[in-house]
C-alpha cells in the first residue's frame, strides 16, 4: 500500500537529488548526465568568485535575521492576546480571520499589496487625491526587506499563532490560580508561568527557522524581483533560477542549489544538536 | 479562598464581571480594557479591508472606477459586468477550467496515495515499516533543488503536460505524517477484531479506518486542494505554452506584471507587444483576484471546522 508513495518519492525526490551530480559537471542537456565532462569543483569556485552570488547570500541571511526579530515574536504576541480574550465567540471569529491569509497564494498576496500600497494602489491614489506626492512602496529597493516582512506577517503570522495557542492551552490553570493566591500580578504570572510554558515550542520553532535560514520564500521573491531589481530582491533560490535555469547554465545553477541544500542540512542538524545540548527536546531525538 | 467575595471595583468604566473570568484573576486595567478591542479591530481590518476593496472594485462600473480615480472604497453603481466578461470565454475562463480540473484530479490522486501509505505505515510490524518511514521522513531534510527537478521532468517528457503540475508535488510528507499520526490513534483491538472476522487489509481500511478518520481525511484533502489551487511555480517552470496556464499564472501576468495575454489559442509569449486584447480595466483585474480567492473562501469554513477538533494541532504537537 505504501508502494505508490515510495515510487513517487524515489522518482521525484531522490532521483533528482542524485541528479545534483551535474553540479560537478560541465553539463549539457544534449550530451546528458552520463557523458557530460566532469569538472570537479569548477562550478563552485566560479560561484564563490561571483559578486552576485555573495549579494544573494547576504540578502538571504539579512532577510532571515530581520524576520527573526520582526516576524518571529508576532505570532507569540498574537497568541497571548487572543488567549486573554474571554469571549469564545470573539476569539473564534478573530482566529478564523487571521488564519485565512495562510491559504492565499503568494501571487494573490503580492497582488493585494500592490493594490493597497503599490504605485497605482489605494495609498498612492488617496495621496494624489489630497495633493501629496504619490509613493510606490512596491518598487523601492531600500524598503524591500520591510515590505517582504510585512507580507510574510500578513500572510502567516496568524497561522504561526496556532502552535503557540496549543501550547498555551496545555498550561495547567491551577498554576495561575496558585500564583495569584500567592500575590503574583498578571505580569509576574506571564513571566513565571506562561513564558516557561511556551519555551519548548519557541525553541523548537527557532531551531526550524535557523535550520531554514537559507530559505526565505521562493515565490514571494520571484514575483517581485523584477519590480525592485536583483540588488535587493535576489536571494539564493532566485539566484539558482535566474543564473542557472533561465540561462540554461544547468551545472552552475545546480552547484548553487546544492550549496544551499548542504549548508541548510548542516544548519538544521547543528541547530538540533544545540537544542539537545541546552536541554530542550529538539526536532529529532535519537530514539 | 474567599471566592464569592470578589467585587468589581466601582468607577466610571466598571461593569459586570465577565462570566468566563476565573475568580482569582484581577479585573483588567483601563488600558487593557480599551486597548484590546482596538488591537483586535485593527488586526481584523488589516486582513479584511484589502479583500473588501478588491471585491467592491470588481463589482463597480467603469464610471465608478473612473470617478474614484482607481480602487473603489464606497460601493456605488454595482454591476456584475466584469464577471460576465471574464466568464464568457477567453483566457480567464480557460484558466479557471484548467485550475479547477488540476485541483480536482490532483487532490483525488494525492489523497488516495496518502491514505494508502499512511495506513501502511501506521501498522507497526508491516513489511519494511521502519525503513519506508525513514524514506518519507528524510525528504524533510533535503530538497532536490529546482534544476535537477526541472531536468528530470524534462527528460520524462512531461514539459507542457498537466501531469507536471500534479506528479512532482503529489505527495506531501507533512500531510502523510499528519494522517499516519491519526491512524495510529485508532485502537488496535478494532482492527484485530475485524481481522478475526475475516477482513483483509483493504476491507479494514475502507470499513474500519476510513469511517473513523473522516475529519483527518477532509482536512488533508482540503490542504492538498488549496495547495493545487494556489500552485504557481510548477506551472511557471514546466508550462511554456501559455494556453495551458492555470489561474494563478494568469493572475500574475495580469496583475503583478500588468501584462496582457493574447486571447487566441496559439500565443507563444506573454509580452505586451503581442497583446492583441486591450489592457483590462481595473474592475476586470480585481474580478480575476476575486475568482482566485473564492474557492479558498468556499472550502475555508470546512478546514476551520476541523481545527476545533484538534486534528491539526494534535499532529503538529507530534
Amino acid at each position: 500500500m505504501v508502494a505508490p508513495v515510495i515510487v513517487l518519492l524515489l522518482l521525484f525526490h531522490y532521483l533528482p537529488t542524485l541528479g545534483n551530480v551535474i553540479a560537478f559537471q560541465d553539463y549539457s542537456p544534449y550530451v546528458g548526465i552520463r557523458d557530460s565532462e566532469f569538472v570537479g569543483l569548477a562550478n563552485f569556485s566560479r560561484m564563490f568568485a561571483d559578486g552576485a552570488f555573495w549579494s544573494a547570500l547576504v540578502n538571504t541571511l539579512t532577510i532571515t535575521a530581520f524576520q527573526l526579530v520582526f516576524f518571529f515574536p508576532i505570532p507569540i504576541l498574537l497568541a497571548l492576546l487572543l488567549n486573554s480574550v474571554l469571549s469564545v465567540k470573539v476569539r473564534t471569529f478573530i482566529q478564523g480571520v487571521v488564519y485565512l491569509p495562510h491559504f492565499f497564494s503568494w501571487v494573490l498576496v503580492v497582488s493585494l499589496f500592490q493594490q493597497m500600497i503599490g504605485g497605482a494602489g489605494l495609498l498612492a491614489q488617496s495621496l494624489r487625491a489630497n495633493g501629496f506626492q504619490a509613493v510606490d512602496l512596491m518598487t523601492n529597493p531600500d524598503g524591500f526587506i520591510l515590505l517582504v516582512t510585512l507580507q510574510a506577517v500578513w500572510k502567516d503570522a496568524g497561522w504561526g499563532m496556532i502552535v503557540f495557542l496549543a501550547a498555551l492551552s496545555t498550561i495547567n490553570p491551577a498554576l495561575y490560580e496558585a500564583a495569584a493566591a500567592d500575590g503574583a500580578n498578571r505580569w509576574r504570572r506571564m513571566w513565571h508561568i506562561t513564558l516557561p510554558g511556551l519555551r519548548p515550542v519557541i525553541v523548537l520553532l527557532l531551531i526550524l527557522r535557523l535550520g531554514d535560514a537559507l530559505t526565505v520564500g521562493f515565490e514571494q521573491f520571484i514575483l517581485q524581483r523584477n519590480a525592485v531589481g536583483a540588488g535587493a530582491a535576489e536571494v539564493l533560490d532566485t539566484y539558482v533560477y535566474f543564473e542557472g535555469l533561465l540561462v540554461g547554465d544547468f551545472g552552475y545553477g545546480a552547484a548553487a542549489g546544492l550549496f544551499k541544500g548542504l549548508v541548510g542540512l548542516v544548519l538544521v542538524l547543528a541547530a538540533n544538536k544545540f537544542a539537545h545540548l541546552v536541554g530542550e527536546q529538539g526536532v529529532y531525538s535519537r530514539s | 479562598m474567599s471566592s464569592q467575595a470578589v467585587k468589581p471595583p466601582a468607577g466610571l468604566l466598571s461593569r459586570r464581571r465577565h462570566p468566563e473570568r476565573p475568580i482569582w484573576e484581577e479585573e483588567p486595567t483601563l488600558v487593557g480594557r480599551l486597548g484590546k478591542p482596538v488591537v483586535l479591530a485593527l488586526v481584523f481590518l488589516v486582513i479584511a479591508f484589502p479583500l473588501y476593496v478588491v471585491v467592491v472594485t470588481s463589482l463597480s462600473s467603469t464610471e465608478a472606477v473612473t470617478r474614484a480615480g482607481g480602487l473603489v472604497v464606497v460601493p456605488r453603481e454595482l454591476t456584475l459586468a466584469a464577471y460576465v466578461q471574464l466568464l464568457s470565454g477567453g483566457v480567464v475562463t480557460r484558466a479557471l477550467v484548467i485550475s479547477t480540473a488540476i485541483t480536482i484530479v490532483g487532490t483525488a490522486f494525492s489523497l488516495l496515495i496518502t491514505v494508502l501509505a499512511a495506513y501502511g505505515l501506521s501498522r507497526p510490524g508491516s513489511l519494511w515499516h521502519r525503513p519506508l518511514l525513514f524514506v518519507v521522513l528524510l525528504t524533510f531534510l533535503f530538497g532536490p533543488g529546482i534544476i535537477p527537478s526541472y531536468l528530470l521532468v524534462n527528460s520524462l517528457g512531461l514539459i507542457d503536460s498537466y501531469a507536471s503540475l500534479i506528479l512532482p508535488t503529489a505527495i506531501s510528507a507533512f500531510n502523510l505524517i499528519v494522517m499516519r499520526a491519526f491512524f495510529m490513534g485508532i485502537p488496535a483491538e478494532l482492527i484485530d477484531s475485524a481481522r478475526i472476522d475475516g477482513a483483509g487489509e483493504f476491507a479494514v481500511l475502507t470499513r474500519i479506518v476510513m469511517p473513523l478518520s473522516k475529519a483527518v481525511v477532509a482536512v488533508v484533502g482540503l490542504f492538498y486542494a488549496v495547495g493545487y489551487w494556489n500552485a504557481f511555480f510548477n506551472a511557471m517552470l514546466y508550462l511554456n505554452d501559455n494556453t495551458k496556464w492555470p489561474l494563478q499564472l494568469v493572475l500574475r501576468t495580469y496583475i503583478v506584471q500588468a501584462q496582457v495575454l493574447p486571447s487566441g489559442a496559439g500565443g507563444v509569449t506573454a509580452t505586451p507587444a503581442l497583446g492583441l486584447a486591450p489592457a483590462p480595466s481595473l474592475a476586470i483585474k480585481m474580478a480575476i483576484v476575486v475568482l482566485a480567492v473564492i474557492p479558498v473562501l468556499l472550502v475555508y469554513p470546512f478546514i476551520q471546522k476541523h481545527f476545533t477538533k484538534g486534528v491539526i494541532i494534535g499532529a503538529v504537537k507530534g
